[in-house]
């Protein structure tokens, strides 16, 4: 009797189910999936075509020269004969950004092998939250600890004003450790256990293992997991702004202060006025940064297509 | 599952929501500014200078209090923001740290000039340097890089470290052109775009030199004003016309101001403004400056 009227229950609901209320909700849910990517692909398309054209306003329409702007190292648009030199920002932003990736590869992969493969229980639990934590700390609190220890601390004991591409590059790979870390565990972990095993039924140890054979198998992430940091890195403002030094002329030692592409946008937005050459400039730089994240995007995408596991 | 379902669409929802709203409400905010002007109704939007922002906001509230049905809400986006906002007409007033003629773009003959308050600046350095007071001569060496050591002038054996604005900024425009007559400072150790900051870097490294508005030469500062050619960097001087360096505040309207935004004006200039709240904000009164300057920097008897 109970049996009966639960089957009469399924199927009256089957009955409801192919009705057109339920048809009618079907094309609801695919429209509004569809709105919300549309409104993605919009916002994304909307950026680029408007960085394009403010960015290429400098050199269309106030005439500053492409070559000047890639190629010299002087950058004073405020001065009466005014010089758009960005070489200095553009290697400023590349050297922190490489230097930081330097530092954070070895440890983030370092921290994700000890958390998949020395001590995937314990290890887990401690370095998990570690990195969890680390991500959630607001980049303002990394440049104010960096401009208030690390800063007076590189006085004292490296030498030079404090202001450096090492303190930039310091507070950088502590930033992007998390991302490095979190994508690198998961590569190693979504490696499948019969490499493991079969590596160690051919009798190689636990190091030859990791070394020889796990290391190479996740790679592409791993690479994948250092550029996407490295992309974190380039377009971080704040923080490298507090450490930095943002003086416009070329660093000559890693004590030296420098600048970054983001940093002077920062920096000058607010006092330029909008259509003046010196805003067109920052829009310019602001293109550098914007295609300077595509190739970062395009080699992940090349990275992740060589992917194996 | 069904439930998950249902949980993931309502997310989603609500996240188109909440964008369909943030983009509604600029929208309406932007029409709004607009239309205000012609009714010239209870409601504006002043926009502008940093420096400007606590004293402007400070006296709008104060002018809240008396007129209720009045709304001015005080933004902060930099001179040049103001300016250009202030010309294309988004916000009523556009408050600047230099004259509009100062910065390219800007039609200034459109504009009109209000000097509510004027600030005086100078060079501090950090207390250990040993200096207190320097030629304007000397200043200029020491910020074009020909003097690289405080002994060389009589302070202590430290490394000159100067801390910079930057280009655009309205206090280095101020600073470079009546106090350094013109010559562009050289890089230094750091470059800084808050007043906060700057005195922050000047009471903690050695050797610091950098240059802020009177107000952050407090007591208990931990950084040392500098005299330039004697001159003491007081309010007093300024007013007087003996010390060189200082800029006016200026609150730009388009055209006449008219409504809310003028009576607003007569508020800022009025003597309950100018004799508490601007001296209170660490500025100088433009109405009882003794010397006036034009927009090409000439000094003349009020």
């Amino acid at each position: 009797m109970d049996n009966k009227t639960m089957t009469m229950a399924a199927s009256q609901r089957l009955l409801k189910k192919s009705n057109k209320s339920a048809l009618q909700k079907e094309k609801r849910g695919k429209y509004l999936v569809l709105a919300s990517a549309l409104l993605i692909i919009t916002a994304t398309i909307a950026i680029t075509i408007f960085l394009g054209t403010k960015g290429l306003q400098a050199f269309i329409s106030n005439g500053v020269s492409l070559y000047e702007f890639l190629t010299s190292t002087k950058w004073n648009p405020t001065a009466e004969n005014p010089l758009y030199g960005a070489v200095p920002f553009i290697l400023g932003s590349f050297a922190v950004t490489i230097l930081s990736a330097l530092i954070a590869a070895p440890l983030g992969i370092g921290g994700a092998i000890f958390m998949t493969e020395i001590a995937p229980s314990w290890g887990k639990k401690i370095l998990q939250p570690v990195i969890e934590l680390l991500v959630g700390i607001p980049s303002v609190v990394y440049g104010f600890i960096g401009l208030s220890v690390l800063v007076p601390f590189l006085r004292d004991t490296v030498g030079g004003q404090g202001f450096s591409l090492l303190a930039g590059m310091i507070v950088l790979s502590i930033m992007i450790l998390p991302t490095v870390t979190s994508i690198a565990t998961d590569a190693m972990s979504s490696l499948p256990k019969g490499l493991r095993e079969s590596s160690y039924a051919i009798g190689a140890t636990r190091w030859q293992t990791i070394w020889r054979v796990l290391v190479p198998a996740a790679m592409p992430t791993l690479l994948t997991a250092i550029v996407l940091g490295m992309a974190r890195a380039f377009g971080e403002a704040l923080a490298v702004q507090m450490v930095i030094g943002n003086v416009r002329s070329l660093p000559s030692a890693i004590t030296d202060p420098s600048a970054t592409l983001t940093t002077i946008i920062t920096l000058n937005m607010g006092h330029t006025t909008f259509g003046s050459v010196e805003n067109n400039v920052l829009w310019s730089l602001a293109l550098i940064l914007l295609v300077m994240s595509f190739i970062f995007i395009l080699l992940i995408r090349y990275l992740s297509s060589r992917r194996q596991f | 599952m069904k439930k998950m379902k249902s949980v993931y669409l309502l997310a989603v929802m609500a996240l188109i929501l909440v964008v369909a709203t943030a983009c509604g409400n600029n929208n309406k905010d932007n029409s709004a500014n607009g239309d205000e002007g012609k009714k010239a109704s209870g409601s504006i939007v002043v926009s502008g200078s940093s420096a400007m922002q606590p004293l402007v906001a400070a006296a709008a509230e104060q002018y809240k209090e008396k007129n209720p049905d009045a709304d001015i809400q005080v933004q902060a986006g930099g001179s040049g923001t103001g300016l250009s906002q202030v010309s294309e007409g988004a916000v009523k007033i556009g408050n600047s740290d230099v004259f509009a003629e100062e910065k390219e773009g800007i039609p200034a003959d459109k504009l009109k000039d209000h000097q509510i308050a004027v600030v005086g600046m100078s060079a501090a350095v950090n207390p250990d340097v040993g200096i207190k007071d320097i030629s304007k001569k000397d200043l200029i060496k020491v910020f074009t890089g020909e003097v690289k050591n405080w002994k060389e002038l009589g302070g202590k054996d430290q490394k000159i470290a100067l801390i910079n604005r930057p280009d655009s900024s309205g206090t280095r425009a101020t600073f470079v052109k009546y106090a350094l007559d013109g010559k562009e400072p050289v890089e230094g150790a750091a470059t800084e775009d808050s007043s906060n900051t700057v005195q922050k870097l000047i009471k903690e490294t050695p050797g610091a030199i950098g240059y802020l508005a009177f107000s952050y030469f407090t007591d208990n500062s931990g950084i040392t004003p500098l005299s330039v050619d004697g001159v003491k960097p007081t309010d007093e001087n300024v007013q007087k016309g003996k010390f060189p360096i200082w800029a006016y505040e200026h609150s730009y309207t388009k055209g006449e101001p008219k409504g809310l935004e003028k009576e607003f004006l007569d508020y800022m200039m009025s003597d309950e403004i100018q004799n508490n709240l601007v001296p209170e904000q660490g500025y100088i009164p433009a109405s009882k400056m003794e010397v006036k300057r034009d927009a090409e920097g000439k000094v003349t008897k009020k």
